[in-house]
């Protein structure tokens, strides 16, 4: 789990057979301020939202994903990929300030 | 965004405007019009707090290199911005299913397209009740 800027959660199988359909969860702590709420003081919260998100294994890229103001806040992301071979799920994803984050989660395949 | 900048009245925020999705759903799908059909989209026909209501998108495909989904996108027609998400698979997706959570700002129509390996768009809608709009209600917190 390097350069986590933003915490969260990522799921998957620790084993799966070849050629099996397996399932991802990911779960990020991160707020999404969509530029239109205002704080205490009434002052505008500037947007700040995770726009860009990829999700890759065996090399190869699963999903990619642009995220807009509607996306819920600790975004919440469940979604499949086909085991191919023992490795690993990288998720990457930046927000509009340029904060990136990673999280890897390794994968047994027989 | 003209409505970002003030603080709405909750009756403002009932006429937020229902915005034409058309010249956003060609951006995405190109000229002709996607038909109905192979994608499906999961809502709850009511939600109780729009700033997390659960989505499922969901493709009748068979995910390999020949037939596959290329991308989805979601919009709400009333969302100050429409666009919620864009999603782009491929052939290593396995299964065309992808779940998550949107914010949706008042009772509207949701669409979502389907763009597949063949060129071919497809779209399908629902609609949600929302008691509890997101965006604009949190600034009167």
């Amino acid at each position: 789990m390097s350069d986590t800027a933003t915490p969260g959660r990522l799921h998957v199988p620790p084993t799966a057979k070849r050629g099996e359909v397996i399932e991802i969860r990911l779960l990020l702590q991160h707020p999404m301020e969509n530029g239109f709420r205002r704080d205490t003081l009434g002052r505008s919260v500037p947007r700040n939202i995770i726009h860009r998100l990829a999700a890759r294994y065996d090399g190869r890229e699963i999903l990619r994903a642009e995220l807009g103001t509607g996306m819920a806040a600790n975004p919440y992301f469940a979604f499949f990929t086909r085991a191919t071979a023992s490795g690993e799920v990288l998720i990457e994803w930046e927000d509009e300030l340029g904060q990136k984050g990673s999280l890897k989660a390794p994968i047994e395949v027989a | 965004m003209e409505l970002a900048g003030t603080a709405l009245p909750l009756r403002a925020q009932q006429l937020m405007p229902t915005q034409d999705l058309r010249p956003l759903i060609r951006g995405v799908a190109g000229e002709t019009p996607p038909r109905p059909g192979r994608v499906h989209i999961g809502l709850p026909q009511l939600a109780e707090n729009g700033n997390s209501v659960p989505l499922e998108l969901n493709v009748d495909s068979p995910m390999t290199e020949a037939e596959h989904v290329r991308s989805l996108h979601v919009f709400a027609e009333r969302n100050p911005r429409p666009l919620i998400a864009s999603v782009h698979l491929g052939p290593h997706a396995g299964r065309a299913r992808i779940t998550t959570r949107i914010r949706l700002a008042g009772s509207q129509r949701v669409v979502a397209i389907a763009v597949l390996s063949d060129g071919s768009a497809w779209s399908d809608e629902a609609e949600v009740i929302v008691t509890s709009a997101a965006c604009l209600d949190e600034m009167s917190l």
